[in-house]
Formats: structure tokens, C-alpha cells, sequence
């Protein structure tokens, strides 16, 4: 099934959004031995809203996701739902429906079982949960699978009956931690289409925790980026890749280039060139800065002098990354339409510049 | 309602296993001849000793006899007993512990480890001194004290047999998802750990039965007469009853493992559905 067919079938269903629960994080810590895995975290989550955590390992992304999923204790900090505390409430209460990023579906129960489990906990009566569990399963493509056990199952259809037995109990947030890591990049494109697809049908509060940017810009309405028990920026995936916060964030989500600049009149002197209007935020002439610079706000030109070398070339489709070395050791990527590409070996020599005004400037030893 | 067609990706087929090399084969067969022999000389050995008449005949009826024998049934009753009593003992407390240590304490599991083996180093009237120590008065006058007895000298043996199947879980999350799902502490013990560790659980109470209807020392300390008790003292009266009893208890023990093992083998293959 291709991303076309899922957004038809969407299209042509219409399930109601059952509505999520507003979810917001109020200055959490923990702290694990001298590490500080949540250092003041603060999020508020939108009622029906996709929020991705993104950061490196280590970061706390998925320390948060824990704690609201109630299987973390904080220090200190508060975590309402829809205005309520429940930072004292047992996991068991939250009501939160949680995929896990290893396969955890019971293995002594078929996936029909799997899905049901949580309304026999909740005492619905065996034909409620037979309906809903097939109803669940169908949902996620796996209406004549039920029968099967985990281990008859690929890891995708695991992941997905995971998922529906997430959103069987109706849950006020669905937490969904790395679900899709342990997949085949194949099978993760699909899923989580699919999981996008569903949570927006449902209309549940979702927080997703992924080390995966592609993950996050393509699934989330919001990014968070997490680094150090905090949360750097949040913002829409458009917003986060073009105008990056911080240098962190910026190097953190896509690529960026990194070139040494000193300020000029309204705009920086980089590669050689004047770029303006650049927002120099303040910074006095001739101040010694960085310049980071997306690759397709690199331009690349045949010049027989000019100041750099080809050294490599990776077709992306539409455009073509060129890596080029320039006089002073520093490499830059360049995004260049793929015709205009063409025309460059490897090992010619060739002028760079920055196209682009929508500049960040950041000092010089700045991470 | 969404509708989502199939996506999964099948799990690629498994490649065609090779034939085993014949040196391989041969090796295996030497190996198994030699085992087979080790364990079957001696029980032929026994077999021929307590069907001998004495007129140098054979005869199996010394088998047929033996249920009619003097203090066998009592004895072998309680034998059977202690090892109910004792598996509920063994698995009441070892099953939630093992639980509890691979969850929550999983720093202190080598530690537990070394605690668990202590029974086996530890004489058998040190044991019995202790568990007299802190054994209900009620039970200080009845055979059933020898099942707490047990419990300590099986508690290495069920412990790893435990151990083994709580590591081929994925405990940690398994417990996570059920909680999430709103099951609490007994809703995850009984419908989703338990139902996963049964082969450790099984392999525990095999193991435990055995021990039971093997063990004399305490047994005979404690001056109960047990199976095995019965059986020393039987041998001093007639010697081929004794070790055709013997033979029979070996068996019955075998039969009894060997049905629990076939109706386990059966449930794995028909769970019912729980929806």
C-alpha cells in the first residue's frame, strides 16, 4: 500500500476524533546518581496535538514520556491533565496507552487477546471486547490476523497490533516510545504513516519519543528538541529546520554547514563575500562569528581558480549533495538542482558561496 | 472507521537446513550409545536382581506385589503429599521473589544467586534446626514440617529453573505494557508472567517432585517415614523388593514428569482464547 492509498482510505472514512486530553509538564527533574535526566522540563501538550521529542541519547526525551506515562518518579515538577495533577496517580490509573519501542506484546495471547487485554482489565464483557478488538485490529490492517500469536508475526504487524492495543482502552495520551527503531526502514515509512493517519483520525493526544529527525519533521506537529534534561526549542517542523533556535538545534536537525565569518555593515562577510540583510543580533563590525548555513543555501559554480575541490557527489533525486573542500581545510555541502550538478565532477575546481540571507550567527565556540 | 490495508512484511524464508556431516552423525550416535549405557547397565543390572527366584528363575511377579507390601502405601501417600505441600511452599514464595529480584533488584540477583545455593553447602540438621526455629507450633508434631524442610532444599533448584525463564523475558516491558493497560499487580502475575514462565515453572515443580520422593536424610532425621525412608528400611527384609520398589519409584516418578510434560506440550498448543 503506497502513502497515496492510505491518505484515500483516510479520505474516505469518518471516524470522529474522540478528542485528547490537554497534557502539560511543568518543571520536571530527575535526577539519576549525578546525571540530570530531566533538568526543568516544561511542555504543554495541544488536546489532539502530535508532539515529537527528538534528541540524542541521554538527552531525557524519553525519561519524560516515562514520567507522564507514570513509570518514572520526578523530583519535583508537576504533570496535569487536563488541569489535574496526576503526577501521584499509578501508571495503571493514567489511562495512557503506551507503544514500546521492543516488541512487547504478550506472547501467551493471540493479537485479538493482545488488543482486548486492557478492556478485560477494565471488566467489559467478552463480546464488547471481541467487537472492538476486531474493530482495533481492522483498523490497523490486521483484521485476519487475530488469531495469531506474537511470534507468527512480523515486527511491523507487531508494532501495529501494539498500537491498537494502545488505542483499545481509549486512552486520554497515547505515548508512543521509539516504536518504530527496531523496524526496517521500509516497514517504519509505512507504520508510521499509519500511526499519523490513526492519531489524527482519533484525535488522541500523542507524545512521540525518537532519536529519528526524519521521524519527527514528517509525524509531529510540534518538535521538541531535548538536550540535557531540557527542551531547546519547540515548533513546528517547518519553523524548527528554518529558523533553529540555537546552534544546537540547528546542527541537531538536518544538515548544516558551519563556516567562520566576521560582521560586516548589516550583514556578515562569509566565504570571501558580503551576505545582507543578515540579523546580526547586535554584534559590533568585525565581530569574529559562525555562519550556519543550510546546503541549499550554498551555492557551487565551475571556476578554474576558484577556491575549492569537488570531492564527492550523492544523487538525492531532484537535487544532488556536493561535498566540496575548500583552501583552508573546511568542507561544505551544497544542495544543487541535479542538472545544474551534473556539470561538476569529481576534482573540479570551483567557487562556493552563501546564497541564502536566512542566516543563523552564532559565536564562534558556540555548540 | 479507519481502514488501513496490510503492510506487514513477511519474515523472509529460513534457509534450507544442510544434512549434518556423517563424522558429526557418527560422533552423536557414539556419544548417545555410551550415555544410554552409563544410565541403562545399572537399571538392567537392578531389573535382573529383583525378578531373580530363587531357583535361578525369572518371575515379575515381586512387582505385582508390591502395593500389598507392609507400609508402602502410607509411605508412598506421604511422599506424594509432602510434594504437593511442597510445591505450593516452594512456588508461593519463589515466584514472586525471582519476580520481584529481576524487576526491581536486579543489582542484588548474584547475591540472590549465592543465597539461594547456601541449602546445598549447609548440613541437612543445621537446615532442620533452623526451619524447626521458625515453624509454626502447630506443625512441630506432624509430618508436614519436612515439607517447609524441602522448601529450603528445593529453593536452588526452583530459583534457577525460575531464573532461566524470567531472563528469556522481556520482563521489564511486559510488566510495563499491562500496567499501562490499567492490570495491576495480581492481573499481571497471573494473566501475563506466569502464563510465560510456566515451562520454568513446570521444570521448578519437576524438580521439586523429585527431590521429594528421593530425599532421606532428613526424612529419617526428622523419623518419618517417608517413601524413601520406607524403602532403607524395607531393604533390610527382603533385598529384591526393595530394589524392584526402587525401580517402581523410578517409573511412577518417571510417568508422573512425563505426563505433566505432555499436558504442558498440550496447552501450548491449544491456548484458549482469552478475549
Amino acid at each position: 500500500m503506497t502513502s497515496t492509498d492510505v491518505r484515500a482510505t483516510a479520505a474516505a472514512t469518518s471516524t470522529p476524533a474522540t478528542g485528547g486530553a490537554a497534557v502539560e509538564l511543568r518543571d520536571l527533574r530527575r535526577t539519576f546518581g549525578t546525571t540530570r535526566a530531566l533538568d526543568g522540563l516544561s511542555l504543554s501538550l495541544a488536546p489532539g496535538e502530535l508532539v515529537a521529542l527528538l534528541g540524542p541519547s541521554g538527552c531525557g526525551k524519553t525519561t519524560a514520556l516515562r514520567a507522564l506515562a507514570g513509570m518514572e518518579t520526578v523530583d519535583s515538577g508537576e504533570i496535569l491533565v487536563d488541569g489535574r495533577d496526576i503526577s501521584r496517580v499509578p501508571t495503571r490509573q493514567r489511562d495512557m496507552g503506551m507503544v514500546f519501542q521492543s516488541y512487547s506484546l504478550f506472547p501467551n495471547l493471540s493479537a485479538r487477546d493482545n488488543v482486548a487485554f486492557g478492556l478485560r482489565v477494565r471488566g467489559r464483557s467478552g463480546a464488547e471486547r471481541t467487537a472492538r478488538a476486531g474493530e482495533l485490529l481492522d483498523m490497523v490492517g490486521l483484521a485476519d490476523q487475530g488469531a495469531k500469536y506474537p511470534h507468527q508475526m512480523s515486527g511491523g504487524q507487531q508494532q501495529r497490533v501494539a498500537l491498537a492495543r494502545a488505542l483499545a482502552i481509549e486512552p486520554r495520551v497515547l505515548l508512543l516510545d521509539e516504536p518504530l527503531s527496531a523496524l526496517d526502514a521500509k516497514v517504519r515509512l509505512q507504520l508510521r504513516e499509519q500511526i499519523r493517519l490513526l492519531q489524527t483520525q482519533l484525535g488522541t493526544t500523542t507524545l512521540f519519543v525518537t532519536h529519528d529527525q526524519e521521524e519527527a519533521l514528517s509525524m509531529a506537529d510540534r518538535v521538541g528538541v531535548m538536550r540535557g534534561g531540557q527542551l531547546e526549542q519547540i515548533a513546528t517542523p517547518d519553523e524548527l529546520y528554518d529558523r533553529p533556535a540555537t546552534a544546537f538545534v540547528a546542527e541537531f536537525v538536518g544538515t548544516m554547514n558551519r563556516l567562520p565569518a566576521h560582521v560586516v555593515n548589516g550583514g556578515v562577510r562569509v566565504l570571501g563575500r558580503d551576505v545582507t540583510p543578515v540579523d546580526v543580533g547586535g554584534r559590533g563590525v568585525d565581530a569574529r562569528v559562525d555562519v550556519l548555513a543550510r546546503p541549499e543555501s550554498i551555492g557551487v559554480s565551475a571556476a578554474e581558480h576558484g577556491a575549492g575541490i569537488v570531492t564527492g557527489k550523492t544523487f538525492l533525486g531532484g537535487t544532488t549533495r556536493i561535498a566540496v573542500l575548500l583552501d583552508d581545510d573546511l568542507a561544505v555541502l551544497a544542495d544543487r538542482p541535479s542538472g545544474e550538478a551534473a556539470q561538476l565532477g569529481v576534482g573540479a575546481a570551483v567557487d562556493v558561496v552563501v546564497t541564502g540571507t536566512n542566516l543563523l550567527l552564532v559565536d564562534p565556540t558556540a555548540g | 472507521m479507519v481502514a488501513v490495508v496490510d503492510t506487514g512484511i513477511a519474515a523472509p524464508p529460513a534457509a534450507r537446513p544442510r544434512s549434518a556431516p556423517r563424522t558429526g552423525s557418527l560422533t552423536r550416535w557414539i556419544v548417545l550409545l555410551l550415555v544410554g549405557a552409563y544410565f541403562l547397565i545399572p537399571l538392567y543390572a537392578a531389573t535382573a536382581f529383583a525378578v531373580e527366584t530363587p531357583g535361578g528363575g525369572v518371575s515379575a511377579g515381586v512387582f505385582a506385589g508390591i502395593p500389598s507390601q507392609q507400609g508402602f502405601a502410607d509411605a508412598f501417600g506421604l511422599s506424594l503429599n509432602l510434594a504437593v505441600v511442597t510445591i505450593v511452599i516452594t512456588l508461593a514464595l519463589m515466584v514472586p521473589t525471582a519476580i520481584y529480584v529481576h524487576l526491581r533488584l536486579p543489582r542484588v540477583q548474584r547475591l540472590f544467586e549465592g543465597i539461594t545455593l547456601l541449602p546445598i553447602v549447609i548440613p541437612p540438621v543445621v537446615l532442620i534446626v533452623g526451619v524447626l526455629q521458625v515453624a509454626p507450633g502447630s506443625l512441630k508434631g506432624t509430618p508436614y514440617l519436612l515439607a517447609f524442610e524441602y522448601a529450603v532444599l528445593a529453593m536452588p533448584f526452583a530459583y534457577r529453573s525460575l531464573d532461566s525463564g524470567l531472563r528469556a523475558l522481556s520482563l521489564k516491558t511486559l510488566v510495563e505494557a499491562s500496567t499501562s493497560l490499567g492490570g495491576g499487580w495480581f492481573t499481571t502475575l497471573f494473566r501475563v508472567l506466569l502464563p510465560n514462565l510456566r515451562s520454568a515453572v513446570l521444570s521448578a515443580t519437576i524438580l521439586t517432585i523429585a527431590l521429594v520422593l528421593g530425599e532421606y536424610t532428613m526424612a529419617s532425621l526428622d523419623q518419618y517415614e517417608t517413601f524413601p525412608v520406607w524403602m532403607v528400611v524395607f531393604s533390610q527384609d527382603d533385598a529384591h523388593v526393595s530394589v524392584a520398589v526402587s525401580l517402581l519409584s523410578l517409573v511412577v516418578v518417571w510417568l508422573l514428569l512425563l505426563g505433566i510434560s505432555l499436558i504442558d506440550r498440550r496447552r501450548g498448543r491449544t491456548t484458549p482464547g482469552e478475549s
